[in-house]
């Protein structure tokens, strides 16, 4: 079974497998990922395959096909029924066409897609999810009914997401400016944390494209070494004799080099710049969350609002004998139930963001830590065997020079 | 025809040992060089057995390295030689290394011409202060001072070019009349002061060149440097024009010998100009074999070669360069991802709530401190690299000297068979000449003395042709030696070029892994915490 899992991420936290433990486990992988279709059509399927002691789940193990619109269904289930709690971030939704199919691609989406859903696998709350079980098990022809049937019916307009946006947003800019709009969350703590969570994802942004270049930059120093490497090789070959035999160990050698350049590009790009850039999406996923917690919030105060309104209008009615004052009394008995909700909810939204963000920070250090760790190993295996390679050639060179 | 103007040729082959020192001997008292000179003595061994950086592993990082050290592995810059690379040993310092002249070009300035031109700050340029520092006895000095303006650097290397026809003279800077309008005037001064010392210092590096009257003068006279007839043009466009109708004629007179071998250069002799033409033409039709040609095959492979080393050398100059820049890159987005990383320690601190994010933030900051000392070490690799690769560039420039004095010896050649061709056409006409004159009895006066002129005119034309064969030998010795000293040295220069780009890669390799180990030790507790 061991083979047909991909390597795993070192992001993915993985409960142990001890078939034999009464703790509840839940292991997700996703793998094998293979191109279907052709042409616009095409996509890149992927096996997904659980392994659980839960009861609720159908059997100990199973192996289902799923797309990447499956893993974004799954997403935005989750984000509407989890309000408050950050759900894992998706890698993005498509690169630009060349790329979408470059094995480079396709490993890190594969990569990033089992760490999404691990992530919940382990989420306290989450991981009980009902949809997470239905991601997981049913077949692929019903996953894509649900899909396309769901998606229709349930899916936000990016209209008033991004009005949800931008509220949160002025508000930041409004409290800097020292202007209080009524109908948004006033609490200092609260007014503090968002301001960080919009600062730290231009840092990040700023992090991660800078780490980006660096990977291009090693691609071009590994290419202008071959490049140059064979060049010296073509002089050497004119030259002849000693001086032609230095010249062509040393084009060899920088040939070399390069490979070792373009194989850390790559280490770099998968253990540096990747885990950077899921933290970039996470920020975003939390300020998703901040929007819904803003709406929710409004959705409390219009409500508080209203019924303030029906109060004086219904002891007018009652004041008057109006004929209308059961009506008034019954509409009024449902606006204070929705009210309670709207409490509810919100201050469960609440309640979870503070634990949600105090896991988030704990996480965070860890797998920055485990970037950078990643990042220092490579950088120093590259520079030792850099340095072994050219140093290797000093002794040639010196026999060059007294013959 | 042919037979009789083959004469001094056929029997001797041009490049017999035996004849060569009585050539020279001959040309000597023509020719105003001395060519008992350094050409002829063996060329000492080079100055790459020793460079004060070992190699002794593993620790170059610490032998060699510390910031900007110029002090390279070339050994021929001072640590405080600011200006222009200190690369190849043999470009910039002879391989005798115990007499030594340094040139040193500085303090550039505005200085106006004498005229009595109404429009004010016409006629200025810029005037640079040419030092010299030697302990060479034909001096007479060992630290001496002018002032020289750039169209004087123009008229020593068209002396020198004619002086030193064969020789692999180095390239004088270009006039780039373009950039001086495109660019700053401070920074277009500058970039020609730098262009100058070089020069000058690969004059002075040249074997026989640092021996000459034209670069003494030019390094020590005092006040304005006199022009060459040759460069100026129009007086000799206007001499040639009430020369011409003579030379036509045959009336006029010869040229001087020493003026025959010389090439016929635009502006003087346009006949001569135009005769060479046609015998060049000549050649290339092949309607008649020329008398003399290039036979010697080691120098036509010599020649191929040459062709192929300038060919490849300016591939590898690119791709050096190339290098250089991606080197370059690599240090400056290292640098950006540093500071990046400062600031986002900085924001943690500030922000932090909790706990984690200091931790966090310590985590960066010695990510960050790396990753902007890798990014120095990057730089300054470069720095070094770029001054050993400038060997390649620099032999690049040399290839076009190479093709001068390869080209000098084609035109020699030019010149000997249009002489022969001349000569022999002269001798025809001459013996036509006698045999009609033969027939008339008495002697008419007018003719006597038009064939006596003729025999005048071809006893001039042999001296002619005598000096240039002589010339043609002396450029061929010249290519000769020239190639032979180029290989020497070029090898020489090439393989302290390689160490030095491969020792310098070694020391900061080890170097940046040093800073990497220690952070990736640093986090090893991650590493625990992941597997």
């Amino acid at each position: 079974m061991a083979s047909s899992r991909g390597p795993q991420s070192p992001r993915s936290p993985h409960p142990s497998l001890s078939l034999a433990s009464s703790q509840p486990y839940l292991s997700v992988s996703v793998t094998d990922p293979v191109k279907m279709g052709t042409g616009v059509q095409a996509y890149i399927s992927y096996r997904v395959i659980t392994k659980t002691n839960m009861p609720q789940y159908q059997g100990s193990e199973k192996i289902v096909i799923r797309r990447y619109s499956d893993f974004v269904w799954l997403y935005d289930r989750l984000f509407e029924k989890y309000k408050g709690i950050f759900i894992p971030p998706l890698p993005e939704k498509s690169a630009v066409e060349k790329f979408r199919f470059s094995a480079e691609f396709i490993e890190m989406r594969r990569r990033a897609l089992d760490v999404f859903v691990n992530r919940i696998a382990s989420h306290q709350e989450l991981r009980q999810s009902e949809d997470l079980r239905t991601f997981l098990q049913v077949d692929e022809e019903v996953m894509e009914r649900i899909r396309s049937y769901e998606t229709g019916l349930f899916k936000k307009k990016p209209a008033d997401l991004i009005q949800i946006f931008k509220d949160v947003q002025s508000k930041v800019s409004d409290v800097v400016l020292g202007k209080e709009k009524p109908v948004e969350e006033s609490s200092e703590d609260y007014e503090k944390l968002k301001h960080y969570i919009f600062e730290l994802e231009n840092h990040l942004a700023e992090a991660q494209k800078q780490a980006y270049r660096l990977v291009k930059r090693h691609r071009e120093l590994g290419s202008s070494l071959s490049d140059f490497g064979k060049a010296v090789k073509l002089l050497g070959a004119c030259e002849g004799d000693n001086l032609g035999k230095a010249f062509s160990e040393l084009g060899a050698k920088s040939e070399a080099v390069s490979l070792k350049l373009q194989k850390e590009a790559h280490e770099l790009l998968m253990n540096f710049e990747e885990p950077l850039k899921d933290y970039v999406r996470a920020v975003q996923s939390i300020k998703a969350t901040i929007a819904e917690r803003a709406a929710a919030f409004k959705q409390q105060c219009e409500l508080a609002e209203t019924i303030k309104l029906k109060e004086i209008n219904l002891d007018k009615l009652m004041l008057t004998r109006s004929d209308r004052v059961r009506e008034a009394e019954l509409e009024y008995k449902e606006l204070k139930r929705e009210s309670e909700e709207a409490t509810e909810r919100f201050e469960m939204i609440v309640r979870l963001m503070n634990e949600e963000i105090e896991r988030f920070q704990e996480q965070k250090t860890l797998d920055m830590g485990i970037a950078f760790h990643e990042f220092a190993k490579g950088q120093a295996r590259l520079a030792t065997a850099v340095a072994d390679a050219w140093r290797s050639l000093l002794p040639k060179l010196e026999a060059c020079s007294t013959t | 025809m042919m037979g009789s103007a083959n004469d001094g040729f056929e029997e001797a082959p041009l490049h017999s040992p035996r004849e060569k020192s009585e050539l020279h001997h001959d040309f000597n008292s023509v020719d105003r060089h001395p060519l008992s000179d350094p050409l002829l003595s063996p060329t000492s061994p080079n100055s790459n057995t020793h460079h004060p950086h070992d190699i002794d592993p593993p620790a170059y990082a610490d032998v060699i390295f510390t910031p900007f050290d110029s002090s390279d592995i070339n050994g021929s810059g001072s640590p405080l030689d600011t200006s222009s690379s200190s690369s190849p040993s043999h470009v910039f310092s002879p391989s005798n290394s115990s007499d030594y002249i340094k040139i040193t070009v500085s303090n550039p300035q505005k200085e106006q011409e004498p005229s009595n031109s109404l429009v004010p700050g016409s006629n200025t340029f810029v005037t640079y202060l040419v030092t010299t520092r030697t302990n060479i006895p034909d001096f007479g000095g060992s630290e001496f001072s002018v002032r020289r303006r750039f169209r004087d650097i123009i008229t020593l290397s068209g002396r020198l070019s004619e002086s030193y026809r064969g020789f692999f003279i180095p390239p004088r800077p270009d006039k780039s009349v373009v950039e001086s309008q495109v660019m700053q005037k401070q920074e277009f001064v500058e970039q020609r002061r730098v262009a100058l010392e070089k020069y000058l210092r690969r004059l002075a590096a040249h074997p026989v060149i640092r021996k000459s009257e034209e670069l003494k003068m030019f390094l020590q006279v005092q006040g304005k440097l006199p022009l060459l007839p040759t460069t100026d043009v129009a007086s000799r466009m206007l001499d040639g024009a009430v020369k011409i109708p003579k030379q036509l004629l045959g009336d006029g007179p010869a040229l001087a010998p020493h003026e025959a071998a010389q090439p016929a250069k635009a502006g003087r002799d346009l006949l001569r100009l135009f005769k060479e033409l046609k015998q060049s033409v000549a050649n290339d039709w092949g309607s008649a074999k020329p008398p003399v040609v290039e036979e010697d095959k080691e120098f036509l492979e010599k020649k191929d070669r040459m062709q192929e080393l300038e060919l490849q050398l300016s591939n590898a100059s690119q791709q050096a360069e190339a290098l250089v820049k991606a080197q370059q890159d690599m240090g400056e987005t290292m640098g950006e991802l540093g500071l990046a990383f400062i600031k986002l320690t900085k924001f943690e601190n500030e922000e932090a709530m909790f706990n984690a994010q200091r931790v966090r933030a310590a985590d960066m900051k010695n990510l960050a401190t790396a990753t902007v000392k890798a990014s120095r070490f990057y730089r300054e690799l470069n720095l070094h690299t770029v001054k050993h690769l400038d060997t390649l560039h620099e032999y690049l420039g040399l290839m076009m000297s190479v093709h001068g004095a390869l080209a000098d010896r084609s035109s020699a050649l030019l010149t000997v068979q249009t002489l022969l061709s001349e000569l022999s056409s002269l001798q025809s006409r001459s013996e036509k000449f006698e045999a009609a004159t033969s027939k008339i009895f008495g002697g008419d006066k007018t003719r006597i003395r038009k064939l006596e002129e003729l025999q005048e005119t071809i006893k001039a034309t042999e001296d002619a042709k005598n000096v240039a064969i002589r010339q043609y030998e002396w450029i061929k010795e010249n290519n000769r030696n020239e190639l032979e000293r180029l290989d020497t040295e070029r090898q020489a220069d090439f393989l302290d070029m390689l160490k030095g780009f491969v020792v310098n890669q070694v020391g900061y390799a080890e170097k940046i892994a040093n800073v990497w180990g220690k952070v990736a030790e640093e986090t090893s507790n991650y590493a625990r915490e992941n597997s």
